[in-house]
């Protein structure tokens, strides 16, 4: 996929002070002289911040770390999770479409996607509210077809079940993320033949911090979860 | 054969089910004398992990030990690193998010006894972006393990200065690929490095450097308590211990469970995924090994080992033990196709054969899923992954390569039978004009 | 120290080097090794894929020789001698394979194309391509970016090697191109559609091994095999860069680099590469004389007439400009002495050299550059003076040489350990060096502008007392190609550049054309190749040759003395400078000993042997015999660069393209980063 920066750039790009701080504290982790290594952390705060990294945002973390511009074009424009466009306001959904979710039913997901938000990836629903890609695989095929809305995980997922997640959103709440048919997390669904025992956590630790974080779909939307 | 005994699996809590907080790891025996294991020295620690026959759990199998004692003495201007690869990419794999977001600190103890035995300080593990929360459980109980002494600048009071930092990526497969992920880490983008040299002499920052998968290091205190005997006990010889097997695809029960090497494939199947859909009758192929390994025909699977060399002697791989399951109703050169469309969507595009190879293999791949092609295309693609293969930088060009060598190699006749059947529409088209 | 291995080549036994590279040692034994990423001047990326060689006993797999070195071969099972294969089955057929896969997605537009006739992609193609393509998916075609007036670009052609990418950032120091995305998707790009502004930028045109980047003023005007390549030497700048000029006919087509490891490496600077537009404009092609104030055109016969007569019985005196070859310096200086007058070519006032060749080249030569590790610059803007020497200087940073800088405020490439302005704070640095360095690892670069004048001679003397001291070196940068060369053919006199103008009655200006001479009721002679401002207020002009036209020797900043070759005729009735002089001399009843250019030659030689030995470095002993101790190096370094880069000399100044980078460039903000 050609990657490049969006023809309609902002004229500034400031990051809070909280942010600031917070990437003056990364950079620290890293060697003397070797500031360039929290790039990739940077320009993804720099995402939590705008919802996607523009021109004057890559100037701004050039001069903060010290690179050069281009350098740091190179590096947005590689790393896929980076978006060089304005995604959906409320959401940016990323249906997995590798082998096994394949297997397991991405493609009905995809058309869920085409239906409910736009026919093409990449671009915003008529409102300006969702976005939908196809992704490579997330690294959660037990648990296929997987879905990630911003930073959580849909698990288990059919196309029913995804349409109802869309309909949620829509309605402006959050999804409770994890396993949608019940699991706690990629144990077999008919009971573990391992591991049997006392168990203590209500919730797999995704899910837990999800529903800790209230950070789950993106930006400044103040969205409640739907039932917890 | 026996299933794995639940006192012999290292990671107890890999559903995430039992108390996840350092009180709880501890109660389940992480953190315990780690000072006295310290203690002992780092040869001892290196010649353990040698002994255990603990072989790498990142993909190619390389003994553990045997890489840790490469990294030099050392230096003051050039300090060791020890980097933990959790880019976890490889398609059908998810077994490290398990260790990391619900036993992590298996994880992060061994980060310890690891960076310790091969001289290093500092250890940074490097994360995939999209596991977001994975990343901010893993960053809990590292922030816990430092509040309670474990890390830091006197670690487990042992003396040893030990950091854990994690980093993360932000959606390249690539940067799995050991040097592509020190690339990254530097700030640049993923683009693997040539070698020689390798990272034991100059990886991170040009500084000594080993790079391990994270169930291989988060194994390491487990054997290390348990002793090298007890570990090589386990599985066949030269392919021992246990692993995190994953399961996905046409199974009635996909799951991560930890089970013996050299588990019989059928097993692991019938007794932890609840069998085939449709039972082992219906079974069409298998991958034993995330996408990159070549395929195995269902008559390849009923005696199947799921181990390094069982694979290896069977034209396959073990990889990272991720076996995608299809049955007999999946369109398996549709399967095969859509890894093609993955590597052709990851390739970094530094050598030629990769950036120019992965994208025509997969435009002939979706030709052949349609049978929109000739019959003489099948060789011709054979030999377009050979001549990717082997004459790449990374290994990304191999693993583009193979799965499509198994297709043709396992299923000639499928392919040649579409194409067979989508010319006899179109000939029947053309005389109907 | 060499370390040298053993090893054997397609069955050959070959002692080399360790630390060459497989492909560096295939070629000292005369095997060609194909490559498209690999640049020897540049860092090693093994991206292409083209090197492919057989390891035997290795991995069963090709290994790309560009980045493998001899001493990673590892011996035999049974301590057999590494061995190297280039022309294996394995070989043949991954370089095939690679080729195949460079073509399926490259345009078949060889006969549009200007890199045709010399594109090594089309070359190889020859020798490892298939004759029919297997490839039944359409082509990729990529976005053209616009990167300036001077490199156009294709992007389709490019084959993603790198090697402008890695130039700009390692050599030109500018980290301006880049290579985004990533897969087949990648693309070269600069940064957000900027232009280039690098004043070496011109390289990347010979650097693309295809044609993605070519040539744009040259752009369709010819091909290859039609040119007449004629070597010479660039007159830009005092680096005496080794160069190409290709011709068709009369009109020069283009300029590129000649390898010179000692001079310009494979460099050469926008301002030498593009000039040629300036060589056919605002041309003098016929004598004139001023007549009522106004310049008419005559003939070589009435512009003689008019100097005889304005000579009788008045006082000559002469001077010269940076463009002009010994030969014609030479004639010069004698015919002005045999009328009693004298020369001078240090127009700027530098008053105190002359006898010791020292005081004006130093000691030492660029290639020092390579070699020390701690490297002070003194008024000295490197870039301005030479982009190309400026690249060795950073090239010593990125291995890590110490740089220190005095001077004025400018933009450098490098960092500086120390970046002052003032002599006091020199002196002082000096001081503290001269305890700590090592004998003969430190280099001084002395800028010529702030060694004229009174201070200008303790500075020099500083300098020069200092490197006695260090045993260590130090070179002068002149400001222009021949500035060392006439200085060295004594066209000086000792009165100094201000009082010979006021004395003469007569002036002779040999052209110079940096700044408008003092006319008062004197009568000017300008001889020059063009109507620039030596010409504007002369009133005799005498037509010559330019730089391309007349071969002569030039001496350079570190006084190599080397030969330039006529490439294409003077216009109209310009003529070669020494004829000129000559036919002058015949014409005032002077015999200046010579009547042809090897007889001039004879001459100039009897005097100055070493000029004969052109490309030889002469060595200088520093002497020094002023006690410096009684002197204080007080006040600031001169500024340097005080007109255009793309103006600083006639030619350049009636380039359109010069005049197109000089307004691109004042446009351009300055960076804040220092690439890496
Ligand atoms: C294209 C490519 C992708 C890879 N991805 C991963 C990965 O996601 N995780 C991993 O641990 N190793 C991955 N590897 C293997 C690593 O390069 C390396 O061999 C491994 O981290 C070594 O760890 P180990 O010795 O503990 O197995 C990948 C290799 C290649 C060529
Ligand atoms: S094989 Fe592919 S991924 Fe690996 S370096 Fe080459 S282009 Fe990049
Ligand atoms: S020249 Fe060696 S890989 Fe390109």
């Amino acid at each position: 996929m050609l990657r490049r920066i969006h023809p309609i750039q902002p004229n500034g790009f400031k990051f809070s002070a909280t942010n600031m701080k917070w990437a003056k504290e990364k950079i620290k982790k890293y060697p003397p002289g070797r500031k360039a290594s929290a790039v990739i952390p940077i320009l993804w705060k720099v995402q939590e911040q705008e919802g996607w990294v523009s021109r004057p945002a890559i100037d701004c973390v050039a001069k903060i770390l010290e690179m050069d511009p281009i350098r740091v074009l190179e590096v947005a424009s590689f790393y896929f999770m980076f978006h060089l466009s304005p995604m959906g306001d409320v959401a940016h959904i990323q249906v997995c479409g590798t082998t096994s979710c394949m297997l397991s039913g991405s493609e009905d997901l995809i058309k869920v996607c085409k239906e409910e938000i736009s026919q093409e990836p990449h671009s915003r629903s008529s409102d300006g509210k969702f976005s939908w890609e196809e992704v490579e695989c997330l690294g959660a095929c037990a648990n296929a077809p997987i879905v990630q809305i911003g930073k959580d995980y849909f698990e288990d997922l059919s196309e029913k079940k995804f349409r109802g997640l869309v309909k949620l959103l829509k309605r402006g709440k959050i999804p409770v993320p994890g396993s949608q048919v019940g699991r706690f997390s990629c144990e077999p669904g008919n009971g573990q033949k391992s591991l049997q025992g006392k168990n203590k956590e209500k919730n797999n630790a995704s899910v837990q911090l999800a529903l800790r974080g209230k950070d789950t779909v993106f930006k400044k939307n103040k969205l409640k979860f739907n039932s917890v | 054969m026996n299933l794995l005994d639940d006192k012999d699996r290292i990671f107890t809590n890999l559903y995430g089910k039992r108390d996840r907080s350092l009180k709880g790891a501890k109660d389940r025996g992480c953190w315990q004398g780690t000072k006295n294991i310290l203690k002992k020295g780092q040869s001892w620690i290196v010649e353990e992990i040698k002994a255990s026959g603990l072989r790498g759990r990142g993909g190619a199998g390389f003994p553990t030990g045997l890489k840790w004692s490469f990294m030099p003495e050392a230096k003051e201007e050039k300090p060791s690193y020890l980097v933990i690869n959790a880019d976890e990419s490889e398609p059908g794999t998810c077994k490290d998010r398990e260790i990391m977001r619900h036993d992590p600190h298996h994880l992060i103890e061994g980060a310890l006894f690891a960076g310790f035995a091969m001289g290093a300080h500092v250890t940074y593990i490097y994360i995939r972006g999209e596991y977001v929360r994975e990343r901010e459980a893993l960053q809990c109980a590292i922030d816990e393990a430092y509040d309670s002494g474990l890390l830091g600048k006197n670690a487990c009071k042992s003396g040893w200065a030990f950091d854990v930092i994690l980093h993360h990526g932000a959606g390249a497969y690539i940067c799995g690929e050991e040097t592509a992920l020190l690339e990254s880490l530097e700030g640049k983008k993923g683009m693997p490095r040539m070698k020689p040299p390798f990272p034991a002499g100059a990886g991170l920052y040009g500084c000594p450097t080993t790079v391990n998968n994270v169930e291989s290091i988060a194994v390491v205190p487990t054997i290390l308590r348990r002793g090298a005997g007890w570990f090589s006990s386990i599985g066949r010889p030269n392919n021992v211990g246990t692993k995190v097997f994953a399961i996905s695809g046409h199974v009635n029960y996909p799951c991560v469970v930890e089970e013996a090497m050299s588990i019989p494939l059928k097993e692991l199947i019938e007794k932890h995924c609840g069998g085939v859909r449709g039972g082992w009758k219906n079974l069409k192929a298998i991958i034993p090994g995330g996408a990159s390994v070549p395929l195995l025909p269902s008559s390849l699977c009923d005696n199947a080992i799921m181990d390094f060399d069982w694979l290896k002697d069977n034209q396959s791989g073990l990889g990272t033990a991720a076996v995608i399951v299809m049955d007999n109703s999946a369109d398996v050169i549709k399967a095969i196709w859509r890894l093609s469309k993955f590597y052709k969507h990851e390739s970094c595009g530094q050598c030629t054969p990769c950036r120019e190879g992965t994208g025509w293999m997969m435009r002939v791949m979706e030709r052949l899923v349609k049978g929109e092609a000739r019959i003489e295309e099948i060789d011709m693609l054979h030999k377009v992954s050979k001549q990717v293969e082997g004459h790449t930088i990374c290994a990304l060009g191999d693993a583009a390569a193979w799965p499509i060598q198994g297709l043709i190699r396992h299923f000639r006749s499928e392919l040649e039978q579409r194409i067979a059947e989508r010319n006899k529409v179109e000939i029947k088209y053309v005389a109907a004009e | 120290m060499e370390d040298l291995k053993k090893i054997l080549i397609n069955g050959n036994e070959v002692e080399v080097e360790s630390s060459l590279t497989i492909l560096q040692a295939c070629e000292q034994h005369g095997i060609e090794i194909p490559r498209f990423c690999y640049h020897e001047r540049l860092s090693i990326a093994g991206n292409c894929r083209m090197c492919l060689v057989e390891v035997v006993g290795g991995p069963p797999k090709p290994a790309a020789s560009c980045a493998l070195q001899v001493k990673d071969l590892r011996p035999g099972r049974n301590g057999e001698m590494p061995e190297v294969k280039t022309n294996s089955k394995m070989v043949r057929q991954a370089r095939e394979g690679v080729m195949e896969f460079l073509l399926i997605n490259h345009p078949l537009d060889c006969p549009i194309c200007d890199q045709g006739g010399e594109c090594d992609l089309q070359d190889q193609a020859m020798a490892y391509g298939l004759d029919f393509s297997r490839y039944q998916e359409s082509k990729r075609s990529v976005e053209d970016i616009n990167l300036g007036p001077l490199v156009k670009t294709s992007m389709t052609r490019c084959i993603s090697c790198t090697r402008c990418v890695r130039f700009m950032t390692e050599v030109a120091g500018v980290s301006e191109l880049g290579q985004t995305g990533r897969g087949e998707d990648s693309e070269i790009i600069s940064y957000l559609g900027a232009s280039l502004s690098s004043e070496l930028q011109g390289n990347l045109i010979d650097l693309c091994p295809v044609g993605a980047l070519t040539s744009k003023p040259y752009a369709f005007t010819a091909r290859p095999w039609e040119l007449d390549k004629t070597e010479t030497i660039d007159v830009m700048d005092s680096l005496g860069s080794n160069i190409r000029i290709d011709s068709k006919g009369s009109r020069i087509m283009r300029i590129t680099p000649i390898n010179n490891d000692e001079i310009n490496e494979e460099w050469i600077s926008d301002k030498t590469r593009f000039i040629w537009d300036g060589l056919s404009r605002q041309r003098l092609d016929s004598p004139y004389i001023r007549v009522k104030g106004k310049l008419i055109k005559c003939s070589w016969n009435d512009a003689f007439c008019t100097i005889k007569e304005a000579l009788k019985g008045k006082k000559i005196g002469a001077i010269c400009g940076e463009l002009q070859p010994i030969e014609s310096i030479f004639a010069l200086r004698n015919l002005v002495g045999s009328l009693g007058g004298k020369t001078e070519c240090r127009i700027d006032g530098a008053l105190f050299w002359n006898k010791n060749r020292c005081d004006y080249v130093g000691n030492g030569s660029f290639a020092d550059i390579d070699k020390c590790r701690t490297i002070t610059i003194i008024g000295c803007d490197p870039n301005f003076q030479s982009p190309v020497l400026n690249s060795r200087v950073r090239r010593a940073w990125l291995r890590g040489a110490e740089i220190n800088y005095f001077g004025d405020k400018c933009e450098l490439s490098f960092e500086t350990i120390c970046n002052e302005s003032s002599l006091e704070k020199l002196n002082k640095f000096l001081i503290k060096k001269d305890k700590v360095i090592n004998d003969g690892d430190h280099l001084i670069i002395l800028g010529r502008e702030n060694i004229s004048g009174e201070s200008g001679k303790i500075l020099l003397e500083k300098v020069k007392n200092f490197c006695i001291n260090k045993n260590s070196k130090f070179i002068i940068i002149h400001s222009g190609a021949n500035s060392v060369g006439a200085i060295d053919v004594g066209f000086t006199s000792d009165v100094g550049c201000q009082k010979l103008l006021e004395s003469s009655d007569v002036i002779f200006n040999l052209g110079f054309d940096e700044m408008e001479l003092p006319k008062k009721d004197k009568l000017l002679i300008y001889q020059g190749s063009h109507g620039d401002v030596g010409a504007a207020n002369a009133d005799v002009i005498l037509p010559g040759a330019a730089y391309t036209e007349e071969s002569g020797i030039f001496v350079n900043s570190e006084g190599r003395p080397q030969m330039s070759n006529r490439v294409i005729f003077p216009p109209g009735d310009a003529k070669e400078n020494w004829a000129i002089i000559r036919a002058l001399s015949s014409e005032l009843g002077i015999d200046l000993n010579f009547n042809n250019l090897v007889d001039l030659r004879n001459e100039i030689y009897k005097e100055y042997g070493f000029l004969s030995e052109t490309n030889n470095l002469q060595e200088n002993q520093i002497k020094s015999d002023l006690d410096i101790s009684k002197f204080q190096l007080k006040g600031e370094i001169k500024a340097v660069v005080t007109k255009s880069y793309f103006f600083t000399n006639p030619i350049a100044r009636a380039s359109e393209t010069m005049a197109e980078l000089d307004k691109l460039k004042s446009t351009k903000q300055k960076k804040n980063v220092i690439s890496v």
